[in-house]
């Protein structure tokens, strides 16, 4: 057969067909037809034997799975047919997949395990896209499951199919397509190595309905098997000894170091080793935006959030630093800004899991490719403990900077410009009353840089933020993960009014499965990052960026959810204290400043050293 | 304070922003950036597992990250499962080096090799349907004969000349018919292999 393009086909002749099935009479024709039929009727037999479904739940519960974030469909009913018989996995029904993919992202995030979503084909699968992209874009260990139409109907645009696999390919980890049952136990057990493993990551599973369906003996492999299965896969996670020898003479060198901590720390759950790197070498600790954590905000040597948004005197820091010692970051480019400005005076040696961050997006002197927590303990004996009084200048002059920067940017009154509330202050007061000791679940946008600089982080993984993707939505349903995941401390998430309308479905989840949520919603009825951008950099021209919302406190009470309010900065505990009193989910409605803008800020392009500090009046 | 974006809150590069010792008015030299090196055609071999969508895999990545291939050959290899890439691109020595990296990441992918720098054999092969009348197809078959390669049929009006050799090789033969009229014309893209006793597919992954 030959096809070309543009030209038109030829009609049939009119007595040649007698059967409207392709291939008709062949074994793929009557395997297609079969398959259409069991899409409408395959009732479900009294006395049953395994199938592919139960694998599934039998594989979950292997892998400590205690909770599934999901949304039934046609293809993964199987699986919700015989998921009853597993109570030992508990099933929220969210109300969109998307807010599924996210609370199994905050559940990973919080507790260090893989979280666990599931949906159906075609849009159930397409909806948690976006939450696996999340995921990918700040290495969170994941597993996908969604269900696909039977194998035979795959490629022929059956009701619901979508080439899903093929669009989570370069979104995920790694990805795969289940056709037959006795895949399964082999196929979980490698995902779930995989997303957790090395740099996390998501793993998707797409699983035909007949796999779900069909009958199978096959065997759990054991870890022996499945990692031999595996040859591809071998992370390196000690690091190379003379590069650590490297690293230690140029850390006995430096004058002014700086460390620089990630995601990583908190992945490798290295948050004492790095504080005992810290203090045994005396240098001060900068974190990136999910590096929040990493090292308690209150130690000594802890000091502060960098980047676009980040506080000036930590910019400052890099940019006069001698040394960066990066570990567990990549160099994002809301982290350097302007690489050519970027530490003009700093040689930099970068800690990193995956070999592919290293010299990616800078140049650096010494690369170490290995786990921040084995690279920390292997290094620590190698480097000499320096006494602070040998860096007495040093700190002195930081010290000095950190004033000048805090004192410049802080509403410690909550009034901003007229006595309107502040965004700033009321995340402040968020930190203070939960004692630091809660887990902080931010949007995107301004709320997320007011979270991560004025919260007052005590705690690894207490801070949840979507920083890669900047995913909008992103808060109430990743909180909704990490209380799950996290029931022994409170949950908070921190949202403007424009990522909680994006997804605000899932307050009904919170509701129908008692998540105790506390969601404070800071209302400035813009989206206000959009805003502050249109200011600075297109001249004032706010197109789009107003943002009229419904009563925020109807629409909670009209879910079932208890909602206070606070306009003015004296009515900013009471409503916290009241949202803590309710014994579940509650919603606090914050009518924040509509014009204030989040200060220090780098346009995009620029370098850490040319950050604007104010706007037009000073007072921001 | 002025509302100018340009020098507002610029930092200055005085003594506060220096190390000890460098003169305020000291302008840091500009930090280099990764790669910026000359651009050349570079050679990888990868060893990949032979699974479904490992192709579409390498593709994707290479796509997805912003290189650009310039030709690409699959084939199996003498282990069963496994099968070789020679995938050839152009770039500086850092951004190679960052693909063969990220070809890395890819489960499916056991071992990747940048062969440019060492010696090796590169062969590609090539089938043209050169026009050949009964005046000049004598001649034809001579040029296919002086570039070591056969005729693979003979047609009235036409033959087709299969050609091996590397890529500059292939290029010539294609330049030297040309005048007499190619009907159409199919390359493999190069094949690649180190000169020596290793073996790229015997060095597992580390």
């Amino acid at each position: 057969m030959t096809m070309t393009k543009g030209e038109s086909a030829k009609p049939p002749s009119p007595s040649a067909r007698r059967s409207h099935v392709p291939s008709d009479g062949t074994t793929h024709a009557s395997a297609v037809e079969g398959a259409r039929r069991a899409m409408l009727d395959d009732a479900r037999p009294r006395r049953r034997t395994r199938i592919g479904a139960d694998v599934v739940c039998e594989a979950l519960i292997r892998q400590g799975v205690d909770v599934l974030f999901s949304y039934p469909g046609g293809v993964i009913l199987p699986l919700y047919d015989v998921l009853g018989d597993y109570p030992e996995v508990r099933h929220i029904l969210v109300r969109h997949e998307q807010g599924g993919a996210h609370a199994a992202d905050g559940y990973a995030r919080v507790t260090g395990k893989v979280g666990v979503c599931m949906g159906t084909s075609g849009p159930g699968a397409t909806n948690l896209v976006t939450g696996i992209g999340t995921a990918l874009l700040d290495s969170v260990p994941m597993v996908a499951i969604t269900g696909n139409v039977p194998g035979v109907l795959i490629g022929k645009d059956a009701f619901q199919e979508i080439d899903i696999n093929g669009i989570t390919l370069p979104m995920t980890k790694h990805n795969y397509l289940v056709r037959d049952a006795d895949d399964l136990p082999r196929v979980f057990a490698e995902a779930f190595h995989i997303a957790r493993t090395g740099r996390p990551g998501p793993v998707h599973i797409d699983i035909t309905k007949d796999a779900l369906q069909q009958e199978t003996n096959a065997q759990h492999p054991t870890d022996e098997q499945m990692i031999a299965g595996l040859p591809g896969f071998r992370p390196n996670l000690d690091a190379n000894g003379r590069q650590l020898k490297i690293a230690a003479q140029e850390i006995a060198r430096a004058k002014r170091p700086v460390i620089l901590a990630g995601h990583g720390v908190l992945h490798a759950e290295a948050w004492d080793d790095l504080v005992a790197f810290a203090e045994k070498t005396q240098i001060p600790v900068a974190h990136t935006l999910l590096g929040v954590g990493a090292i308690p905000e209150d130690h000594l040597l802890s000091y502060g959030y960098m980047g676009m948004h980040g506080w000036k005197h930590v910019n400052r820091a890099i940019q006069s630093a001698d040394l960066l010692f990066a570990i567990g970051m990549r160099f994002d480019d809301r982290v350097t800004g302007n690489v050519r400005t970027y530490a003009p005076y700093a040689r930099i040696v970068h800690v990193d899991i995956d070999p592919a961050e290293i010299g990616k997006n800078v140049a650096v002197e010494v690369p170490i490719v290995g786990d921040a927590g084995r690279v920390l303990r292997a290094l620590l004996p190698m480097v000499a403990a320096v006494d602070p009084s040998e860096r007495a200048d040093y700190f002195a002059e930081l010290a000095e900077w950190r004033r000048e920067s805090e004192s410049s940017s802080w509403h410690g009154s909550g009034a901003w410009r007229d006595g309107l509330l502040s965004a700033d202050y009321v995340v402040s007061r968020i930190g203070e009353l939960t004692d630091h000791h809660a887990t902080y679940v931010a949007d995107v946008g301004q709320n997320q840089m007011w979270l991560a600089r004025y919260t007052g982080f005590r705690e690894p993984n207490s801070h949840v933020s979507s920083g890669g993707l900047g995913t909008m939505g992103f808060s109430v349903p990743a909180a909704m993960g990490a209380a799950l995941g996290r029931p022994d401390r409170e949950t908070w998430a921190i949202t403007g009014d424009g990522g909680f309308q994006m997804t605000s479905q899932e307050l009904m989840t919170l509701v129908a499965d008692r998540i105790p949520v506390k969601i404070a919603l800071l209302d400035n009825k813009k989206l206000g990052m959009i805003r502050q951008w249109q200011e600075i950099i297109y001249a004032g021209n706010y197109h789009s960026s107003n943002l009229p919302g419904p009563d925020f406190a109807k629409l909670a009470e009209a879910y079932g959810l208890p909602a206070f309010r606070a306009q003015s900065p004296d009515q900013v505990d009471d409503a916290i204290r009241s949202a803590q009193a309710v014994d579940g989910p509650a919603l606090i409605w914050f009518e924040i400043a509509e014009e204030q803008n989040i200060f220090p800020m780098m346009p995009a392009g620029k370098g850490l050293s040319d950050l604007i500090e104010n706007w037009e009046g000073a007072d921001e | 304070m002025t509302a100018d974006p340009s020098s507002n809150g610029r930092t200055p590069a005085g003594p506060a922003g220096s190390p000890e010792g460098v003169p305020a008015h000291h302008v840091p030299p500009a930090r280099a950036l990764p790669g910026g090196g000359e651009i050349r055609r570079h050679t990888l071999i990868a060893i990949v597992l032979d699974k479904p969508g490992v192709l579409n895999r390498v593709a994707s990545l290479m796509r997805a990250r912003n290189f650009n291939i310039d030709s690409l050959a699959v084939s199996h290899t003498d282990q069963p499962d496994i099968s070789r890439m020679t995938i050839t691109l152009r770039g500086d020595d850092v951004a190679v080096e960052q693909a063969a990296k990220q070809l890395y990441r890819l489960i499916d992918v056991l071992k990747v090799q940048d062969v440019t720098s060492e010696p090796t054999i590169g062969h590609e092969l090539a089938l043209v349907k050169v026009r050949a009348t009964d005046a000049n197809r004598a001649e034809v078959i001579k040029l296919v004969e002086l570039s070591k390669g056969r005729v693979v049929d003979l047609a009235a009006g036409s033959l087709i000349a299969e050609v091996t050799g590397t890529e500059s090789e292939v290029d010539a033969f294609v330049g030297l018919v040309r005048t007499y009229g190619i009907r159409e014309l199919v390359r493999t893209g190069a094949v690649v292999m180190a000169r020596g006793s290793n073996s790229i597919e015997e060095a597992t992954k580390r």
